[in-house]
């Protein structure tokens, strides 16, 4: 018999959708693929299923019923790792859910429980690494903007923090890596792209776009970081797990003065 | 604000202030309120990380750096022959809105040396904070140090607008703060940390009865001491700290092990090492305190006044009992889990759940994150391969430090040269 591959959107939704089919036509060797990794095989069969919300709902519902709320997030978020391979994973440990009468989000010694959940914590990770590392610049147009670069697609984990904390101030979190960004205009958050000049520098303060106090207020930043070190206690190797250096370009006491 | 003058006093007012190393931001429960700026529900977030290793959560400053008081241990005591500035309470509350909407910190730690006198600083501190609050709505985290001496009144302001008040006790004995401070006695510290207990006794039961009551002092308060500045061994310094705790109701104390600054003939000199180990296992003991069911009695007391450098405490603790092992995974209680060396508490609650699926075996065990290296010789599990020697304790320490390199060697030998 041929594999099965099964194709959706990249969504969420998609996922879910993909996830009730398998189960509508009880397949039982069948792998689940985001359109834009497909991978073809000789002996794998491609099918592409359109994304349906209310098909996605349903799943979802019968989750939320068969598992705690914090184990539907860890799915949500084990999802959003975008890892080659997770939706094999997941579609385990739905299946296990729905199998089981009792609840197994707490059964660490099953494979896909186990791996789910290491995978969810690596993506809570970088989320609280983004809510963390963000630094905002203010704009001239008195918006306070803020590039990230995160290893996975943390941005809609990101809304409900921001919008608590910076309920006064407009701003934006933008996803270099993924082109798209959240804005918040002081009512709602929305998901916007945004064209950026030719070679622009998400590092560098230009000038032409942050407003002068801008520059002030980073130079007061980095000194005091510097200051606020205790040279005989100095531990790179520390500070370095802390603040892994792939973080560094968009830290503005990391820049040079 | 005059960019260059805010630039030369911030240098001078964090530099004296980074002795202090609490810089928790959790613990609250103020929300953004009326579309205010920030929010302090949360757990709390190391914006970033000092070149040292520690976190980056407030805006941690003196309000000023000129003080009455010559304490030896202190970087601002009067006799040292340092520049001084002082903050406007204006300035101090802009460098903190601004870095606040920048995602740079989680609030503001504002601590001070002693002008004048204490009530008169104490009004200082209380003013930025309530600026803070009532003129820019801020809802961040706001931590203010309480001088030694304030009164009662200025106390209670203060609670009304922080989230946390901190006193620190600095020296664990009364004869060592007699020999190092002696222009402070322990009564000043303790007067402070009273009323603020006493009120948030009493708001928290107000509260109960009248929903708008508002919040005071919410994330509590903490104190902190230095380690290795006036002699005192381990045995003294935790009863202290316990003592704290209990009669206070602290929310945490911490632990700072002394960085020299001074040639003082009463205090280690210049160049002498920080001891940061014996830090490590006074917080260690902590939170083995707080968190894991000890009584500190268990782990320091008349026979053992000093944690060991080499093993954690609770791996000594564990050697000093072996008649309390091996523990059985599998039917043990949640106290005697957590007792088990190698594993930490977040490991208990993983094994609590997955035994109600299965008997586990060394297997699961490895794949929950447990220490085997530490845990094997105090456990028995769902295998019959389980040490069988019956070792000595000693032979037991020896063992697990084969087979584990510290990440402290290195310091732990720095230390021990000196010595040498
Ligand atoms: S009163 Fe405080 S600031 Fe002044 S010297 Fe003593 S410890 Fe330092």
């Amino acid at each position: 018999m041929k594999e099965k591959n099964i194709i959706y959107d990249g969504s969420f939704e998609g996922f879910l959708s993909a996830v009730f089919y398998v189960f509508e036509h009880k397949f039982d060797v069948v792998n689940i693929q985001n359109n834009t990794s497909v991978q073809n095989g000789l002996f794998t069969q491609n099918e592409t299923i359109p994304t349906e919300t209310i098909k996605a709902n349903r799943v979802w519902k019968g989750l939320t019923s068969k598992l705690s709320a914090s184990a539907c997030n860890t799915i949500y978020y084990a999802f959003l790792s975008e890892k080659l391979g997770a939706e094999q994973i997941l579609l385990d440990y739905i299946k296990y859910a729905f199998s089981n009468t009792r609840k197994i989000d707490k059964d660490f010694s099953h494979p896909s429980v186990l791996k789910t959940s290491q995978i969810a914590k690596m993506v809570g990770r970088e989320k609280h690494r983004m809510e963390a590392f963000v630094r905002f610049r203010l704009t001239k147009d008195a918006i306070y903007f803020a590039s990230i670069e995160p290893d996975f697609n943390v941005l809609p984990l990101l809304i409900k923090h921001f919008k608590n904390r910076y309920a006064d101030q407009k701003w934006i979190i933008y996803d270099i890596k993924r082109h798209y960004g959240l804005y918040y205009d002081l009512n709602t958050v929305d998901t916007i792209n945004i064209e950026f000049p030719t070679h622009f520098d998400f590092t560098k303060t230009d000038d032409n776009y942050f407003s002068d106090q801008e520059f002030e207020f980073q130079k007061l930043w980095q000194d005091y970081f510097k200051s606020t070190n205790i040279e005989s206690r100095k531990n790179m190797k520390l500070h370095i797990r802390h603040v892994p250096k792939r973080y560094w370009k968009y830290l503005s006491e990391k820049q040079p003065n | 604000m005059s960019f260059q003058r805010i630039q030369e006093k911030l240098k001078i007012l964090a530099d004296a202030a980074k002795y202090d190393v609490s810089c928790s931001s959790s613990g609250s429960n103020r929300s953004n309120t009326n579309k205010g700026l920030g929010d302090a529900t949360g757990m709390g977030i190391c914006h970033s990380y000092t070149e040292d290793g520690r976190c980056v959560s407030l805006l941690k400053i003196l309000l000023t750096n000129y003080c009455i008081f010559d304490c030896a241990y202190c970087v601002t005591r009067k006799s040292n022959d340092i520049k001084r500035a002082a903050f406007k309470v204006q300035e101090v509350v802009d460098l903190t809105i601004n870095f606040y909407r920048r995602n740079y910190i989680e609030g503001l730690f504002l601590s001070s040396g002693i002008f004048k006198s204490a009530d008169y600083t104490m009004e200082r501190l209380v003013a930025v904070a309530k600026k803070l609050r009532l003129e820019e709505n801020f809802n961040g985290y706001i931590h203010l140090k309480s001088i030694p001496g304030a009164s009662d009144e200025l106390m209670r302001e203060a609670g009304l607008y922080a989230d946390r008040l901190s006193v620190n006790i600095e020296i664990p004995t009364r004869a060592g703060l007699k020999k190092l401070a002696p222009d402070k006695n322990r009564e000043d510290f303790l007067k402070p940390m009273k009323k603020v207990k006493q009120e948030i006794i009493q708001y928290k039961a107000e509260k109960k009865i009248i929903k708008s009551t508002p919040k005071y002092a919410p994330a509590g308060q903490s104190t902190q001491m230095i380690i290795g500045a006036s002699g005192e061994n381990d045995f003294q310094i935790m009863q202290t700290s316990n003592y704290f705790y209990k009669s206070f109701n602290l929310k945490r104390v911490y632990y700072s092990g002394y960085v020299p600054i001074s040639y003082d003939e009463r205090l280690p000199q210049i160049g002498s090492a920080v001891p940061m180990l014996r830090e490590n296992r006074l917080y260690q003991t902590d939170w083995l305190m707080r968190f894991y069911g000890f009584d500190v009695s268990e782990i320091l007391n008349q026979q053992h006044q000093n944690l060991d450098l080499d093993i954690d405490p609770k791996l000594s603790w564990a050697l000093r009992n072996l008649h309390e092992f091996p523990v059985d995974v599998n039917t043990a209680d949640k106290r005697m889990l957590a007792r088990i060396p190698g594993l930490g508490m977040r490991s208990v609650h993983k094994i609590l759940n997955a035994r109600r699926f299965r008997r586990l075996n060394w297997d699961h065990l490895k794949k929950i994150g447990i220490a085997l290296n530490r845990a094997q010789y105090f456990l028995v599990c769902d295998s019959n391969q389980f040490e069988r020697r019956d070792l000595t304790a000693e032979k037991i320490k020896g063992l697990i430090l084969q087979n584990s390199k510290s990440k402290y060697t290195k310091t732990l030998s720095n230390q021990l040269s000196l010595f040498g």
